[in-house]
């Protein structure tokens, strides 16, 4: 599993209210909340954005609530990974159920700046900066949230009829 | 990311059993051991654990049904062990607000969900769900709101899920979890006057930073507990979220058991199982905290770190005033601001907004004569919702103003524009910036001089 992609770049603590501000939540529709993804930190990502872009961001991304709005969101809105050096972790729960890759990598949060094309190996965790001719090496995920990744998200893994 | 105090580990005593190293538990993985049915776990370690109580919302669950209709299950595990409270967005708002909450109503009705709150029954979900008696000490609970570590001030261990999870959970009632590292939080002394939950957790907050606790527990353990009430102890479980915690959780004592006596009269205390943390329970650090020396706070915009002695906030004007949610939004907290603001009137163009949590505690607040003191002050006294807490409802801000609220999160255009700003107080800071018009220590109203810390 391969993503490639411009890279939209944030700082620490983007908060899930940011993504996806409260006063979209009366709708569930994740075309409803794409068109207002990331409205309150950057208004003009909804019209930047093209698919198989990534979000790249320091410390802490998708604190706050556990709206899963927050990931339907991003991944409704056309990107293909997330890359920061950590996560709030409802934020990471829920963007693994719902099957957004999402990596952890301080140095490629701290080197990869806005605009890079970056590139993303799921399966080695390689992420290649093609503008700065610079690879980093991501965590890989743990053994039991590659089994979610691989069964298709929790749901699928569930109806598997296997262990969660 | 803020500096951690100190650099000792707080690694005791170890016993060792054929050659291992075993530490103790701490007080959460002794409940994620009992649950999981695993006779002992350790940090780091993958458990699926069996859930007490399932909990979703009107912004929540609509999410978790349609992902429960996926997995085509005929029922749902227990109809008595899920939860569904319509308090977001309540009573609606607006139509697309109405048609989720009559999906999660009629969600409830197919599958005979036994703990559905309608409007008239429901409250702010995390002051509903104790009141009730349906999170109980050592209970497993999981909900589909950040703020459902609450519980963990009834020495339950209580997290906030996504909706997958809660989909899965209403289908399985199982939930895997990591288990998780700890942090010590030793709270000692009694606390002075005007110091609430509020105020403690803020300070630590403050102290370790939003992603202090990240992924971790938060223990607190300490002499001081003993002053603290079960109100102010649901405050500071509830905002363990803002300091990145995977839950905040307290030691089960004579308070927690009256609580649980009057609240959940069909509860037993396990006599079989020892959950308080064993002495050589590894915690990655440890905070001592002298309740005593803590001064009012006030949490500036836009993060819950921000924090400052209300005496060195600086000239401060503010717009309106909200007090309430599942924060700050009992009893106790409408007492402490209502004897503040009791033959008073509201500062000239401050909006004052109070919402009660529960319909108990509006009855309660009703007997007291509480509505009164608000409503005569200029204030307005609402029905239980979140509302503003989340930008939702009941009072929006405009471009460039700025509230004092009782709430959780300060975050950009958390309670209405983007361009707005949330000051995060307690209900005694709150009550007194009401009257001034400007972010106030209680003293300056009650006739003290406020000195600078």
């Amino acid at each position: 599993m391969k993503a490639q992609g411009t890279v939209f770049k944030y700082g620490n603590n983007v908060d899930t209210d940011v993504i996806i501000p409260a006063r979209y939540l009366n709708s569930s529709k994740p075309e409803d909340l794409a068109a207002h993804c990331m409205e309150d930190i950057d208004a003009d990502f909804v019209k930047n954005v093209k698919p198989g872009d990534i979000i790249v961001a320091h410390s802490n991304f998708g604190c706050g609530s556990s709206r899963e709005h927050a990931p339907i969101a991003i991944l409704a809105s056309g990107i293909s990974c997330v890359i920061a050096s950590s996560y709030a972790r409802i934020f990471y729960r829920n963007s693994i159920n719902i099957g957004i890759p999402i990596l952890e990598c301080a140095e490629a949060s701290e080197k990869i700046q806005n605009g890079d094309e970056v590139a993303v190996d799921f399966n080695t965790g390689v992420i290649t900066n093609k503008t700065k001719n610079e690879t980093y090496q991501a965590l890989p995920f743990p053994e039991f949230i590659q089994e979610i990744i691989t069964a298709g998200g929790l749901i699928n893994k569930i109806k598997a009829g296997g262990k969660k | 990311m803020k500096l951690r105090e100190g650099a000792a580990h707080t690694r005791a005593a170890r016993n060792t059993e054929r050659g291992v190293v075993i530490l103790g538990m701490t007080m959460t993985q002794k409940i994620l051991a009992r649950h999981s049915d695993l006779g002992r776990v350790k940090a780091g370690q993958l458990i699926e654990a069996n859930v007490d109580m399932a909990l979703g919302n009107d912004i929540t669950a609509p999410v978790a049904i349609k992902e429960f209709d996926k997995i085509g299950a005929s029922c749902v595990f227990d109809k008595s062990k899920i939860a569904l409270v319509p308090d977001h967005f309540t009573p609606n708002k607006d139509i697309k607000s109405a048609e989720h909450s009559k999906m999660m109503r009629e969600f409830a009705q197919k599958y005979e969900v036994e703990n559905y709150f309608e409007v008239g029954q429901m409250g702010i979900e995390h002051c509903l769900l104790p009141e009730k008696g349906l999170a109980r000490p050592y209970d497993v609970v999981i909900g589909a709101d950040s703020h459902t570590c609450t519980y963990g001030a009834l020495g339950a261990f209580s997290t906030g899920v996504g909706s997958t999870d809660l989909a899965c959970a209403f289908a399985t009632g199982k939930a895997w979890f990591k288990v998780p590292h700890a942090l010590k939080f030793v709270l000692t002394g009694k606390p002075a006057k005007w110091i609430g939950g509020k105020d403690i957790i803020l300070h630590i907050i403050g102290k370790i930073g939003v992603d202090g606790a990240l992924y971790k527990s938060m223990e607190f353990f300490g002499d001081g507990i003993s002053y603290l009430s079960m109100d102010d102890r649901f405050t500071i479980a509830n905002m363990a979220i803002e300091a990145g915690g995977k839950n905040g959780i307290f030691p089960v004592d004579k308070k927690t058991l009256e609580y649980a006596a009057k609240h959940a009269p069909g509860w037993v205390m396990p006599a079989d199982y020892d959950f308080n943390a064993d002495m050589d329970a590894e915690y990655e650090q440890t905070y001592t905290i002298n309740l005593a020396e803590l001064k009012p706070c006030v949490a500036f915009p836009h993060l819950p770190e921000n924090v400052k002695n209300v005496s060195d906030a600086g000239n401060i004007k503010i717009d309106q005033v909200v007090m309430g949610s599942c924060t700050n939004g009992r009893i106790s907290d409408l007492r402490i601001a209502a004897d503040i603001i009791r033959g008073k009137k509201v500062a000239k163009n401050v909006r004052v907004i109070v919402l009660p949590g529960t319909q108990q505690i509006y009855l309660d607040a009703l007997k007291e004569g509480i509505i009164e003191d608000f409503v005569q002050a200029g204030a307005v006294f609402s029905t239980p919702t979140c509302g503003p807490c989340l930008g939702g409802h009941m009072g929006i801000l405009a471009e460039g103003e700025r509230a004092v609220s009782t709430t959780n999160r300060n975050f950009v255009g958390r309670m209405g524009h983007v361009n707005s700003e949330v000051y995060l107080a307690g209900p005694a800071v709150a009550a007194a910036s009401a009257i001034t018009g400007k972010i106030s220590h209680p003293d300056e109203v009650c006739g003290k001089e406020v000195k600078k810390s």
